[in-house]
């Protein structure tokens, strides 16, 4: 029997396992839509397109499938772009469909005619411009093995509008053949081998995991080797939440705005051994000073990330739960051996300790203005164990990081690596579609939240209870801060002088408002919000100047914080 | 340091543009590169001349290899290979200079290609230093135009790449 290649694209998407998707309608996806109708894929229209991205990012990053976005050509295609660069930057499986004028006209500058293959070439893992409905089963089959596979990424296929109305037979190809795409899964054994006699050599180790623990779902291996070898735990943004942060072993995060006891660790360290992470500039402040008497054992499954930053003594190619299971079943072996690296590594840890000791995460607490950080504590408080936040990207993003105690993988979304404000919100939105009876934050900061503030209109329509708290201090508050500290406080354009009226904003869109000014209002807004049914804005009113501490200045080694006491 | 590197890639549509966009969104530097289909027409084969410590070198290598697209990337730089260059260039040829721009040719193996009464326009082959100097020589008579291919290159022993091995 033979389909148009819209009914071809929707059948394709069934038989990878697709059962929702974020979009956006448009001329040139017209007949998918028509055809949306008669599927039995749902499908969650938001009010932009790079919503719908971020939507489908989130969704990925809660369930770990491949997220799925559709957007017309031209504007539509454009407005994904900061969607698909910020899952580019976070490697996030998304298979975005974008409409094509009609292949005759490609070139012309047709009306709503732009070359997303050509802009999107450097933010996706791969793109596709699908010429002949012949090829399109096998492009879709093959975007979705990309996006998953490897380092994970986002794929575009670029759809002409007559490719979706032409017919063929439609056969889904069993398996994919591409010859120039082999990632190497298999950590090799005897680098593994190698890595274990480093590990039982070392007096001050320390483990620094990144995102990729989260891809791999690496979590419980993570933390039986951990264990195993006594060693402390830093994450990085990315890898928030693969470790418990109140295992005693958890040094919490790394970095520009990590603790001090990580900083110092990492600085003091005799090995580091990264797992799933990839040196970013946030994480090592001054390369020359980083880890600077560390050996550095690095586990990645992209070979690029290895020695792009950082020297390394030891690189590992390989999937991070595959490298975790032979490492574990190496040092297994060395029973005896682990037990005495152990027993040597006391003096480390009572050096950490005394670190922890000296300088702990803490903020000045005010019995007259509300604290961010405050505010974060007590949502960890009163949120379930398995409630997923989301943030924007600023002030808020790092107290949220700092303050909330994440507990379960999968459970913090956050543009870590191309730090996208308005990220947040749609987000929050794919991952309550995956997860409905789960209670979903978004941490949000007055700034960012107007970036994507109208996807509150889809909170409303598919009855998305997302739970919004949004931390006002009228300011742009993380750009203030670099000019409080580094420009003699002048405070160029960061200052948002119209105040605005959250709660009535939230009414408007049919979500309920909530305020609170003081700081014994907290407790009761958070208490109201997470019974109320349906989506809901708790608007705080913060101390306005307030800080992110400590903090390593831009190009500053890690140990030369700026501390809050 | 001077790096000949080849990349077999698939000959899709965009190839060209994802692999010249990786060297220039990287800041890595592309001296030449030269660019046909292969024997198997489902591949092209790329020949890149470009200049950058290990490190960069390193990472020039892995990310060619990251392009879904790659199949083989060969580095020359510490293997035995050969690099050819054609050169056509065309120089002015009055009286005074006809014979001289014929011996220079000649000493080079290049071939005239073209004759007017007031120019010659020679081919000539060879590794990039050649071309440099025959160039050198042709420069006192005038030279009015000149294209080169930049090099391509090939491994030297008997063992030959083919997709598949």
């Amino acid at each position: 029997m033979k389909l148009t290649g819209s009914k071809i694209l929707l059948e394709c998407l069934q038989r990878e396992g697709v059962d929702q998707v974020f979009g956006y309608p448009g001329g040139t996806v017209i007949n998918i839509y028509d055809d949306l109708m008669d599927s039995p894929i749902k499908h969650i229209l938001t009010r932009h397109e790079q919503a719908a991205v971020h939507a489908a990012d989130g969704y990925a990053r809660a369930t770990g499938k491949v997220g799925v976005a559709i957007a017309t050509s031209g504007p539509g295609a454009t407005n994904t772009i900061t969607g698909i660069a910020t899952a580019y930057m976070d490697s996030i499986p998304l298979v975005i469909i974008t409409g094509q004028v009609p292949t005759p006209l490609i070139g012309n500058d047709a009306f709503q005619e732009a070359d997303i293959i050509g802009i999107t070439r450097p933010i996706t893992k791969h793109n596709f411009l699908v010429r002949d409905v012949k090829d399109l089963a096998t492009i879709i089959k093959k975007a979705f093995y990309i996006a998953r596979t490897g380092r994970p990424g986002p794929v575009l296929v670029d759809l002409p509008k007559d490719v979706q109305v032409a017919t063929t037979k439609f056969e889904y190809p069993e398996s994919v053949e591409l010859r120039g795409y082999k990632p190497t899964y298999s950590g090799n054994l005897r680098m593994v081998e190698k890595a274990a006699a480093m590990i039982l050599a070392a007096k001050k180790p320390v483990i620094y995991v990144g995102g990729g623990a989260s891809l791999t779902d690496a979590h419980a291996e993570l933390k039986q080797l951990a264990e195993m070898i006594q060693a402390p735990v830093t994450t990085t943004l990315m890898g928030m939440a693969c470790f418990p942060k109140r295992h005693p072993l958890s040094l919490g995060m790394l970095g520009m705005h990590g603790t001090y006891y990580a900083n110092m660790a990492v600085t003091n360290s005799d090995l580091l051994i990264a797992l799933g992470a990839r040196f970013d500039d946030r994480v090592t402040g001054k390369i020359a000073t980083f880890a600077p008497h560390a050996k550095i054992i690095h586990v990645d499954i992209d070979p690029t990330s290895i020695k792009k930053n950082v020297r390394v003594d030891l690189p590992i190619v390989g999937d991070l739960r595959d490298v975790l299971t032979k490492l574990l079943k190496e040092l297994g072996g060395h029973a005896e051996e682990v037990a005495k690296s152990v027993e040597r590594l006391k003096p480390w840890h009572e050096e950490v300790a005394a670190w922890r000791r000296d300088q702990p995460m803490s903020y000045t607490p005010s019995k007259t203005e509300i604290k961010p950080q405050f505010v974060i504590e007590k949502l960890r408080e009163l949120s379930n164990d398995d409630a997923i936040v989301t943030t924007e990207v600023g002030q808020h993003q790092m107290w949220a990081a700092q303050f909330f105690d994440f507990v379960q993988p999968r459970t913090f979304l956050s543009s870590g690596g191309l730090g996208t404000m308005g990220y947040g919100l749609p987000s929050a939105l794919g991952a309550q579609a995956a997860f409905p009876k789960r209670q979903v934050i978004d941490i949000s900061g007055d700034g960012s939240f107007q970036m994507n503030s109208q996807e509150l209109a889809t909170l409303v329509q598919y009855r998305l209870p997302v739970k919004i708290v949004i931390l006002n201090n009228n300011f742009l508050g993380m750009v203030r801060q670099w000019q409080q500290l580094f420009f003699n406080k002048r405070y160029s354009q960061t200052c948002m002088e119209l105040p605005i009226d959250f709660v009535k904003l939230a009414e408007a869109y049919g979500a309920t408002g909530l305020r609170a000014s003081k700081p014994e209002e907290v407790e009761d807004v958070i208490r109201k919000a997470f019974a109320t049914k349906g989506p809901v804005i708790m608007e705080f009113k913060i101390a306005r100047e307030e800080n992110v501490l400590p903090m390593v200045p831009a190009g500053a080694s890690l140990n030369e914080m700026v501390l809050a006491s | 340091m001077r790096h000949t590197i080849s990349v077999l890639v698939e000959n899709e549509f965009g190839v060209l543009a994802r692999v010249a966009g990786l060297f220039s969104g990287r800041g890595f530097n592309i001296e030449s590169l030269s660019v046909a289909p292969t024997l198997d027409p489902s591949i092209s084969r790329m020949t890149i001349v470009t200049s950058g410590d290990d490190r960069i070198l390193e990472q020039i290598n892995k990310q060619l290899n990251k392009l879904i697209d790659t199949i083989k990337v060969i580095d020359f730089t510490d293997e035995e290979h050969m690099e050819r260059e054609l050169c056509l260039v065309k120089v002015t040829a009055d009286d005074g200079t006809r014979a001289e721009v014929l011996r220079i040719a000649d000493i080079f193996r290049g071939k005239v290609v073209d004759v007017t009464p007031k120019s010659y326009t020679i081919e000539v082959t060879g590794a990039p230093d050649k071309i440099n100097a025959i160039i050198e020589l042709l420069r006192p008579m005038g030279i009015k135009e000149l294209v080169r291919s930049g090099p391509v290159a090939l491994g030297r022993g008997p063992k030959g790449w083919r997709a598949g091995d």
